[in-house]
């Protein structure tokens, strides 16, 4: 593939990865830290730099790793495990940056830091670029795109439901129940892109 | 098709690789150098950064009261910090007001020492040391509550104001796997020199409490830090009301021993609250003080009195016998000591009876 079009495909991977393909309104994926840590804006997009930061890097590194490393040993199979090591070791790296230039941030986040590592959607976004045979141009792309959109559907949420906080929501509802239906809505709503860029 | 040990010595080895990156990592970003911490503007003293303040403060002998041992839920070891101590961490806000937010106030144990730091803490603390001291004996006052008397070794005095308190550490135990402080008041007379005694009541599951009575034996060795507080006698000629009830009475005890040192004439009375008759004690060392002070009532009063029993004295809660015995204490100083709990219902009683706030002083122990 010539040079143009590879960055061409990275383009559309990326948007598509944001909302067409959002990895975790189309296909579920990092739900957990999705509904828990999106109560607040400033907590949710701290958190979504840190998803895009670890994201990005641990599927790049991921690539690295499966490229030079599994597939001329033929140990395809064990990409489960590295792939979970990596970003083990790149969660705590992470971690120990944000102790020592944001310790706000850090405390901030408390628990969740550390929970990125066994967020589905990391390992999710390293996996489908092996199925999806992904050159290294496009996994930058879609490493990016997937962080940017996991980070744009926890704001959203986060936005919602700050506002969502002074509406009279009835009782079996409240918490999980309505963030589960906004969810779904939103989900709904980010179908309403496909095909806008063609590509996958 | 490489063989099985093979392949997976060669991920473990990835593994491994990627632990010594990390290790590596923190070394270098973890590492914060040299700090320089100034105390009240004098005292200076240099050591490694990436320790909290509280802990970097108790290896230079500084003892703040801490009572949870540095997690950040008791909220005693407040500092304030003019700079250099980084933003508000979220796990202080709840232990702080506005008014200590403005002046800079912290919890030196969320504090972490990352760079030159400039700290003022009051004069007392740099006055508090660590006390070597050996049990001389354990005297049991009622089913749950036991004195303990601690003979000063290094150093073998030590020179408190009547009403303050010491931390004694609890060290690890069989189902204790940490070392805990926890603060008891002096009960015993300060012209007793080279002892301190403390009153305690077991706590069911208490770390420091089930040390004392269960692993303590006379003889061990015992560390305690102090002498910390602020409670004590006024200078001042206003009547007195003592309101304490169980292991509360420490403190009370030891003020009274002050009041017969120095010869006070002001009148006092001691509320004791009990439950029963059986959580009554002390009343031989009572009786002995109102023979001293001429001036001095004690007034213990039961919560609930026995079918039968021949009790004439007060009954009730002790808030109401305050209330009985004092409808106007608007001339009284206020003296109290317990449960946070029975504390706000006293408060809200003596308020109630024209007393001011500023003449009320406690020692809350919850």
């Amino acid at each position: 593939m010539n040079m143009t079009a590879e960055l061409w495909q990275m383009v559309v991977v990326c948007f598509s990865a944001v909302f067409t393909g959002n990895i975790l309104l189309t296909t579920f994926l990092g739900m957990c830290p999705f509904l828990a840590v999106s109560r607040e804006v400033r907590a949710a997009t701290g958190l979504g730099i840190a998803v895009v930061f670890v994201m990005s890097f641990t599927t790049l590194l991921n690539w690295l790793v499966y490229r030079y490393v599994l597939v001329p040993l033929e140990l395809e199979f064990f990409r489960f495990i590295l792939f979970i090591i990596i970003i083990a070791t790149f969660v705590q790296f992470v971690e120990m940056v944000l102790e020592r230039f944001s310790p706000v941030l850090y405390q901030n986040l408390g628990i969740f830091l550390p929970l990125i590592t066994v967020n589905c959607a990391i390992l999710g976004a390293s996996l489908f670029m092996v199925i999806r045979e992904y050159t290294f141009t496009v996994t930058v792309g879609y490493g990016f795109g997937s962080g940017v959109g996991w980070m744009l559907a926890i704001t959203a949420m986060a936005g919602i439901r700050q506002k969502m906080a002074v509406a009279r929501i009835p009782r079996g509802l409240q918490g999980p129940g309505i963030t589960l239906i906004v969810a779904g809505l939103m989900a709904l709503a980010f179908i309403g892109f496909t095909g806008v860029l063609q590509g996958r | 098709m490489i063989s099985t040990t093979l392949s997976v010595l060669i991920v473990s080895a990835i593994g491994a690789g990627l632990a010594l990156l990390l290790v590596f990592a923190e070394r270098t970003i973890l590492d914060y150098g040299e700090c320089e911490i100034t105390i009240n503007e004098d005292k200076k003293t240099r050591l490694q950064g990436g320790t909290s303040l509280l802990d970097a403060l108790t290896r230079e002998k500084v003892f703040i009261p801490s009572a949870c041992g540095g997690r950040g839920s008791c909220g005693y070891c407040k500092v304030s910090v003019l700079e250099g101590g980084g933003p508000l961490l979220p796990t202080e806000e709840p232990y702080l007001d506005k008014a200590e937010k403005e002046k800079g106030v912290r919890l030196s144990c969320q504090v972490k020492v990352r760079n030159d730091i400039r700290i003022r803490i009051p004069e007392e603390l740099l006055s508090v040391r660590q006390y070597d001291c050996v049990c001389a004996g354990v005297r049991e006052l009622t089913y749950d509550i036991r004195e303990f008397r601690f003979r000063l070794e290094d150093p073998d005095r030590m020179a408190f104001i009547p009403g303050q308190y010491v931390q004694v550490l609890a060290p690890e135990y069989e189902d204790s796997p940490e070392e805990v402080f926890r603060a008891y008041s002096i009960s015993s007379d300060r012209r007793d020199e080279g002892f301190i005694e403390l009153i305690v009541r077991r706590v069911p599951n208490g770390i420091c409490t089930t040390y004392l009575f269960d692993h303590l034996k006379e003889g061990d060795p015992v560390r305690v830090n102090g002498p910390y507080g602020q409670f004590r006698l006024t200078e001042t000629p206003a009547p007195m009301i003592f309101v304490a009830g169980g292991s509360g009475m420490a403190p009370i005890k030891c003020l009274l021993h002050h009041m017969v040192e120095i010869r006070c004439e002001r009148e006092a009375v001691y509320f004791f609250g009990v439950n029963t008759l059986r959580d009554l004690f002390m009343v031989e060392e009572m009786n002995a003080f109102q023979e001293q002070l001429p001036r001095f009532r004690f007034f213990p009063v039961l919560a609930r009195p026995e079918e039968g029993s021949t009790w004439d004295g007060e009954t009730g809660l002790v808030t109401d016998a305050v209330k009985r015995r004092f409808p106007d204490c608007s001339k009284h100083e206020a003296y109290l000591c317990g449960s946070p709990g029975m504390i706000d219902a006293t408060v809200k009683v003596l308020t109630a009876g024209g007393m001011p706030l500023e003449k009320i002083f406690y020692d809350k122990f919850s």
